[in-house]
């Protein structure tokens, strides 16, 4: 599966990572020989194999549903780059 | 007077109990090493006045009656760990002038044990590298260097910042995190010990995320008893960490004897396919070490290995697109400016190409691909149940051995820029590392000799989950055998 500068740019904006067009090419050249070479994977037999959802067998575990912790704003605002009256503040998202 | 930086955390520990020298002393050499080793670009942040400050309180304990292992041991923290109040960016732009208020779980056991923090070390940025040459900060340079050249040498990565601030004797000891093989090829290029324990035996709380299945922390010792000493403080139970293993953390120090009679240890005959003369000849050295020591070697087989890679190009960098979507402009760090009219979306598109570098918009652009429609079974199922094939190998030779023995890396570490250009080619330096995180076992890398070339050479050792004294054991058994006392002539 080889993919073409439409993909990148479709890809790039999954990823919210603003791409110039000029650098669509150079990036899918270097994402296809990733791809090609983890290609390989297709080969292996995994007829019956279960997808390794935990790596040890382990239950997570599981604790109370109750509060333990909070009261900390400006903690949590103090690395936001730009931080008005309590608040993050972001570019107007509602008209 | 030889610095007193130079002394292994045993040594110091024992000097200090013996109050032949004190805790402040140790950290003012510790930071006047770092103050002449800029040109190697390890510490990339030194917190000088808050080491002396943990010196004086932890002589303060001693004076008090408190002999705890590591009290007042000097170290040096990898800048992917959050440290409160101090700079923790995980070498990214995009977390430009990031300070924590709280403190990872693994230093704070650290701190709470009495060691001392000298500062940050440098890294790959987001972890995701094998050189340390993508860090915001520049490249780190390893105190090695090849007989009769000047060129610089990686100290490998991702912890290469650790790596090469133990091999320069600027701290006792390091922190570092190995997600495919951050601590033990950097180990292993620079004659230094670095273990990644099992997964889960450390917890990942506070320590920023790559690929949450397969990250793990682990320490730089200059010894393996070192090594152990770090790890025992480090790991435990975390209840922030879901996959914190609740279990005991066992006295690896006490278990270190280096006597492996009745112990059978593998070598897998995959990890013989086109390794170099060198590699396989230190190789059969180390067998022939572990025979000295009472083990019993014999090949066994792991048949999905040369899939590893593979499959890890596609579980971590998909991990890392849905760890790294929380960099958005607005929360911590970087924030790109905006033109008129520029709405939220512009906001993160634009906050993220100014932030993240180039490994790592390849990375979390390759796993938004593979966890996108159509895409997810071909790729990331498919690499899944590959993983659940790599880890069953190893449980099936693990019922005939105790632990496995193999190369750390493919070669000695390479020079600036030679791997630059090629990501595949940088990929395959974690080809021997990679399987051991796929399969969340515990695996250490031992320094065992010096190449042609004049740089070191390690190999690794891995148990099965959960046996890292039995890890160290072997190690210390290699370690006692190889003798490897050469260190890097000083140039900086």
């Amino acid at each position: 599966m080889s993919i073409d500068t439409d993909t990148v740019r479709k890809v790039a904006h999954l990823a919210r990572i603003a791409v110039r067009e000029d650098e669509l090419a150079p990036l899918a050249a270097e994402l296809n020989a990733i791809l090609g070479w983890v290609e390989q994977l297709s080969e292996v037999d995994v007829t019956g194999v279960e997808p390794m959802t935990s790596v040890t067998p382990m239950a997570l575990k599981r604790r109370a549903d109750v509060v333990t912790d909070g009261n900390r704003q400006a903690d949590i605002l103090a690395n936001a780059p730009d931080a008005r009256e309590g608040f993050f503040t972001v570019p107007k998202v509602v008209e | 007077m030889t610095s007193l930086s130079t002394l292994t955390i045993a040594d110091a520990r024992d000097m200090l109990r013996a109050g032949e020298t004190t805790s402040r002393r140790i950290t003012e050499d510790c930071l006047g090493a770092i103050a002449e080793a800029g040109a190697l670009n390890a510490f990339v942040t030194v917190t000088a006045d808050k080491a002396l400050a943990m010196a004086e309180a932890a002589d303060q304990r001693r004076a008090n009656g408190d002999d705890a292992d590591l009290l007042g041991i000097p170290l040096g923290i990898k800048d992917v760990y959050c440290t409160a109040g101090v700079r923790s960016q995980a070498a990214s732009h995009i977390l430009d002038g990031f300070t924590p208020p709280y403190e990872s779980t693994v230093t704070a056991r650290l701190w709470d044990a009495g060691a001392v923090m000298l500062g940050k070390l440098n890294m790959d940025e987001f972890a995701m590298g094998s050189s340390t040459e993508s860090s915001t900060y520049g490249p780190c340079i390893s105190p090695w260097r090849r007989s009769g050249d000047t060129a610089s040498i990686t100290p490998g990565g991702s912890s290469g910042g650790s790596a090469a601030a133990v091999a320069a004797d600027l701290c006792l000891g390091a922190t570092g995190t190995d997600t495919g093989g951050s601590i033990r090829q950097p180990a292993a290029f620079t004659g230094t010990v670095g273990i990644k324990p099992t997964y889960g035996r450390c917890s990942r709380w506070g320590i920023i995320a790559y690929a949450s299945s397969l990250d793990q922390a682990g320490p730089f010792a200059k010894t393996v008893r070192d090594a152990a000493i770090l790890l025992g403080a480090m790991a435990g139970h975390d209840p922030k960490d879901s996959t914190s293993a609740d279990l005991a953390v066992p006295d690896f120090e006490a278990a270190l004897k280096g006597d492996l009679r009745g112990k059978r240890i593998g070598l897998p005959k995959e990890y013989r396919e086109g390794l170099g003369a060198e590699i396989d000849a230190l190789w059969a050295n180390g067998a022939a070490m572990l025979r000295d020591a009472g083990a019993e070697v014999v090949d066994i087989s792991l048949p999905h290995t040369k899939y590893a890679l593979p499959a890890y190009y596609i579980i971590a960098p998909a991990e890392a697109s849905s760890n790294l979507a929380r960099y958005d402009g607005v929360r911590y760090g970087h924030r790109a400016a905006l033109g008129q009219g520029g709405g939220i979306t512009d906001l993160y598109e634009k906050t993220r190409a100014e932030g993240f570098g180039p490994e790592v918009r390849r990375r979390v652009m390759i796993g938004a691909y593979v966890l996108s429609a159509g895409y997810y079974d071909a790729y990331y199922l498919q690499a899944q149940k590959v993983r659940s094939l790599i880890k069953r190998d190893f449980d099936e030779a693990f019922a005939s051995v105790d632990a496995i023995l193999a190369p750390a890396t493919p070669s000695p570490a390479f020079g600036l820029g030679e791997m630059q250009g090629d990501p595949v080619a940088m990929y395959l330096q974690d080809v021997f590392t990679i399987t051991v995180n796929l399969a969340g076992l515990p695996g250490i890398s031992v320094p065992l000799g010096v190449s042609a070339s004049g740089l070191p050479l390690g190999l690794q050792l891995i148990g099965q989950p959960w046996g890292e004294a039995g890890v160290f054991d072997a190690a210390l058994a290699l370690e006692q055998r190889a003798d490897f006392t050469a260190c890097p002539e000083r140039w900086w």
